[in-house]
């Protein structure tokens, strides 16, 4: 079990109309997670800057908020990466965008480029709010993979630190893992018995690794899993939307390369459309 | 006893029903090969070549159950140019290339190919094709032959013909143009006669028949030469051992010329289109309820096609009329594809000379009514009915492939209909940024077992093969949700799948519903939502025909309820045997009783498809009983019932009740319960009333007297019988 508390929070803060919202969201998960909040600025050091940054946080004074404020001068992206390695940060909060007249978030390309380089686990979200909107759903994946272990049980550690009520697993099961294509009637039931042996497989994986993790994280939680097959990345984040998830909590991508990002698959499918705020973790 | 042997078994058992169908079909096959083979200007014979070794191969290696393989008529155009442009001996080469890529085809699993055309495109094709093939035989049925360039100057023409026709003074032709004449009424009217005897021979055989019968009266009985005169006989009809010895010589010069590489791909296109669109619309009609393998039906369709190509026959498809035909008399495999080959063989080895005393106007007509079907007006007010801009694709599909031609007039249909789309949804970024998004989500509920789709960005032809990949794998007597609220474009072409969908969902057990709409149309004025088919409140309430004038006060006695408007639902109905071949279309003008237990309706349903469809309007009454009984069928002994029982339907005799059983037959699976069910009581009260066809499908009765509309009378005869009916059944101790 190698559960990693998020001890340090970092965000990039622009002076935007969305700053407020921004700081909000992040100061609320710093204390929820009670962790050091790293305020990263790119750009000059100034009074003025300090000053309004200290107004806006001045409401969580009582919750005893612990920030930081660094300024660093350069290339946005490096600013931000190289202060996550030097300050030791285990989360990192970006902003999406939405686009125009659509109900539909995407990363920007500053926060894409920080996603795909960063090593420490990265937090979209697609609307902050300077009121609380509860997390009530959590969405995880259950890949067949290493890291989904860690993954699952740290969803259910952010479950239980944002006191939500249900996680929902989701084993995204490729459509060729069914060796039969569906032709006839035949083949068609064939196929449909493979379905219902590889949904049996994939729940007694998925229910093993629950119950591995500690019951403090797992009790009072509704707990669901849910097989789909279809094309992995991009099913769960449809899932999300459908289900109307607060949160989607995935695995890091292992490798990205040039090939990857020309053929959007696992994870970039949901970075040009955001279904809901998304956990990507380390 | 093993699987196997039981399916071998009842293949044998079934064996006499597919004889017979093959039979039926094969008499219009005949006619139908010899004419569409003369619409392609090739020789009449390879028309029947085609449908006998499409017929052997398909039914040998193919993946459907009930479709008949053989020449088809959206390929005449095709066909037409290719003989004319590159002569018969490159056209055949053209023909067996089509057939090697329609074979690839099915081994990259393109089944879903015609679902990348837009609907109303492919129908502004299939109407330019018709216009072909009845522009130009027009004239042919009015012996007129004349030659033009353009495929529009023959519609031009067609008055000008007319005016000729009333005019000759030439005893041959006149016979001939009598002829045409004459089998064009015979196709246009044989759906209004409902007489089994007439009905057992289908339209294009009664011409045949006909025909030939007329000029053995002139040569036997007036001793005179057939009065048709000779250019407008069907020439050159070779006995079996001509075709065998001549295998026609192969042209492969102009392989690599432009001309023939846009046949081929005409050819393929035109073939895998019209095969894949007639292999769904057979496996609605299929009362076993099988779904096809459509890829290997085509690599089938592709080997056939090579093979007939070699013998000189044209491509080999799978047509939707003459398959409609097979299943409405009772085909249960591909046997009866097979041995309607063998009755062609059977035709061309006994009377290849009688078939020369065919007219060519007559077979032309067969044609004419042919093209007139794939273009007729009803084809157009549907599309009206569905949106301006379908008729706008429609119409531009329709004309560029009239003057340009096959590929090019199907394209722009294909780009119009994305223009149409992109000025509709005001946006072109939303298709090009999503069209190669996976867009579909599916899963099954955890709890009801209830598969769950949702669509999301777009859904329009350009994507749709993601949506039914998806469908497709779900079996049909399954619950499915489809949900489109995420999605912000559907187009007609979706939506009418979804609708075939849900129709065979319907009929298979399952329940297919799409959900979410609803917001498109208040929010976007949704151009091609289904909802706007759907019968619209009816307006014409003050002017209620007498019948249905009638039909009201007729209620007010009786103390009934009377609706007269269309009802689409209908699913009730889909468990009785009378409809498992036919589709039903909605009732109207229902008259029930308050607790619904009974109720009187008109109905409107099809029976086959394409020129063999019959639309018909009949009046029937439902039992809803409050039990269950075994499922049975009960009519009148006739004839032909005898007839089917020779060819395997079983009918079950009871022993004691000689006088009924000589006057009806009962018909059903269970035999065992059936003889228990009828009783002495219910016996009785069949013989000691008139006759009508009674089904039951095991919890409610269907009752009718004819295939067509009652009058009040006959009305209330029905609902004074079904009144009593439901009283004797609900006393019998079952």
């Amino acid at each position: 079990m190698t559960l990693k508390p998020f001890k340090s929070i970092g965000i990039g803060v622009a002076f935007s109309p969305n700053l407020k919202a921004n700081l909000f969201e992040a100061a609320r998960l710093s204390i929820f997670f009670s962790s050091k909040l790293y305020l990263i600025h790119v750009g000059e050091v100034s009074e003025d800057k300090i000053k309004a940054l200290k107004i806006i946080l001045n409401t969580f004074r009582k919750d005893h908020l612990n920030y930081e404020v660094v300024f660093k001068q350069g290339d946005p992206v490096e600013v931000i990466l190289s202060t996550c390695e030097s300050k030791k940060i285990d989360l990192l909060i970006l902003g999406a965008v939405q686009r125009e007249r659509f109900l539909t978030y995407y990363v920007g390309s500053i926060a894409r480029k920080i996603t795909r380089r960063a090593n420490c686990s990265v937090l979209l979200l697609i609307k902050p709010s300077i009121k609380r909107v509860p997390c009530k759903h959590i969405v995880v994946n259950g890949l067949k993979d290493p890291k989904t272990k860690n993954t699952i049980t740290c969803a259910f550690y952010v479950a239980k630190m944002l006191d939500a009520e249900k996680v929902t697993i989701v084993e995204e099961i490729n459509q060729k893992a069914i060796a039969v294509k569906v032709d006839d009637d035949k083949s068609l039931r064939r196929a449909n018995i493979i379905k219902e042996r590889i949904k049996l497989r994939e729940n007694s994986r998925v229910k093993e690794i629950v119950e591995s993790i500690p019951k403090q994280y797992t009790e009072n939680l509704l707990i669901k899993s849910q097989p789909i097959f279809g094309k992995q990345g991009y099913t769960i984040g449809h899932y999300a939307q459908v289900s109307r998830a607060d949160l989607l909590v995935m695995n890091a991508p292992s490798k990205m390369t040039f090939w990857d990002r020309l053929f959007p698959h696992d994870i970039e499918h949901i970075l040009t459309e955001l279904p809901t705020d998304v956990l990507i973790l380390q | 006893m093993s699987p196997k042997k039981s399916t071998i078994k009842s293949f044998f058992k079934a064996l006499p029903k597919n004889i017979f169908s093959g039979f039926v079909v094969s008499l219009i096959a005949l006619p139908l090969g010899l004419g569409l083979a003369m619409a392609s200007e090739a020789p009449p014979i390879a028309g029947i070549i085609s449908a006998i070794i499409g017929g052997v191969v398909v039914a040998v290696l193919g993946g459907s159950h009930i479709t008949i393989a053989g020449p088809g008529n959206g390929l005449v155009g095709v066909i037409l140019i290719a003989i004319t442009t590159l002569g018969l001996e490159s056209a055949y080469v053209a023909i067996i290339c089509s057939g090697f890529l329609l074979i690839l085809l099915g081994f990259f699993r393109m089944g879903t190919l015609a679902d990348f055309f837009p609907s109303s495109a492919i129908q502004g094709m299939l109407a330019a094709i018709g216009l072909i093939i009845l522009g130009k035989q027009f004239h042919i049925m009015l012996a007129h032959r004349i030659k033009r360039e353009d495929t529009l100057d023959y519609l031009i023409e067609i008055p000008f013909s007319i005016n000729d026709a009333l005019h000759y003074e030439n005893k041959g032709l006149i016979f001939a143009a009598l002829a045409g004449t004459i089998s064009l009424a015979i196709m246009l009217f044989y759906s209004r006669l409902r007489n089994k005897y007439l009905q057992l021979i289908p339209a294009p055989m009664w011409i045949v028949i006909l025909s030939i019968c007329f000029s053995y009266y002139f040569e036997i009985v007036l001793h005179e030469h057939n009065p048709v005169s000779g250019e407008y006989m069907i020439t050159g009809i070779p006995t079996l051992q001509h075709i065998i010895s001549d295998i026609p010589d192969l042209n492969f010069g102009n392989i690599g010329t432009l001309s023939f590489l846009g046949s081929v791909l005409a050819l393929t296109l035109i073939a895998s289109i019209e095969s894949l669109l007639s292999i769904k619309a057979v496996d609605k009609l299929d009362p076993e309820k099988r779904r096809s393998n459509v890829n290997r039906d085509l690599k089938a369709l592709g080997l056939a096609t090579i093979g007939s190509g070699f013998m000189g026959g044209l491509n080999v498809v799978t047509v939707i009329a003459r398959s409609s035909v097979n299943v409405n008399n009772g085909a249960t495999n591909r046997s009866s594809n097979f041995f309607h080959s063998v009755f062609l063989i059977l035709f061309i080895v006994l009377f290849s000379t009688q078939l020369t005393r065919i007219p060519l106007p007559a077979l032309m007509a067969i044609l004419v009514y042919t093209g007139y079907k794939l273009a007729s007006p009803k084809v157009i007010t549907k599309i009206f009915s569905i949106g301006k801009e379908q008729l706008v694709i429609f119409f531009l599909t329709l004309i560029i492939t009239l003057k340009v031609g096959l590929i090019t007039g199907i394209l722009a249909g294909v780009l119009t209909t994305f223009i149409i789309h992109v000025i509709i949804s005001k946006s072109v970024g939303l298709f090009f940024r999503n069209v190669l998004k996976p867009n579909v989500l599916m899963y099954k509920e955890e709890n009801t077992n209830t598969y769950y789709v949702s669509v999301k960005h777009f859904c329009s032809f350009l994507n749709y093969y993601r949506l039914k990949k998806h469908l497709d794998i779900v079996p049909e007597n399954q619950d499915i949700i489809v949900d489109f609220s995420l999605c912000e474009f559907v187009d007609h072409t979706v939506m009418e799948n979804m609708h075939s969908f849900q129709e065979l969902f319907h009929k298979r057990g399952g329940h297919f519903d799409v959900i979410g709409l609803d917001m498109h149309d208040t929010d976007s004025k949704h151009p091609f939502a289904l909802r706007r088919l759907l019968p619209v409140p009816n307006l014409i309430k003050n002017s209620l025909t007498r019948r249905q004038t009638n039909m009201e006060d007729l209620a007010k006695n009786y103390n009934l309820v009377y609706n007269f408007k269309k009802q689409k639902h209908v699913h009730f109905l889909n468990d009785f045997l009378f409809f498992n071949t036919k589709s039903i279309s909605h009732i109207y003008n229902e008259l029930s009783y308050k607790d619904r237990t009974i109720s009187l309706f008109d109905i409107e349903f099809s029976e086959g498809e394409f020129i063999a469809k019959e639309v018909i309007h009949a009046t029937m009454l439902h039992i809803n009983l409050k039990k269950s009984i075994p499922e049975f069928t009960l009519d009148r002994e006739g004839f032909l019932e005898k007839m089917y029982a020779f060819a395997g339907f079983k009918d079950i005799p009871f022993e004691t009740h000689a006088d009924f059983s000589k006057r009806f037959y009962v018909l059903g699976d269970n035999e065992d319960a059936i003889r228990r069910f009828f009783q002495d009581d219910l016996i009785r009260f069949f013989e000691s009333n008139p006759y009508y066809h009674i089904e039951s499908n095991g919890n409610s009765i269907l009752v009718f007297a004819k295939e067509r509309l009652a009058s009040i009378k006959e009305i209330k005869a029905l609902l004074d019988f079904g009144k009593r009916l439901n009283e004797v059944l609900l006393s019998i101790a079952y």
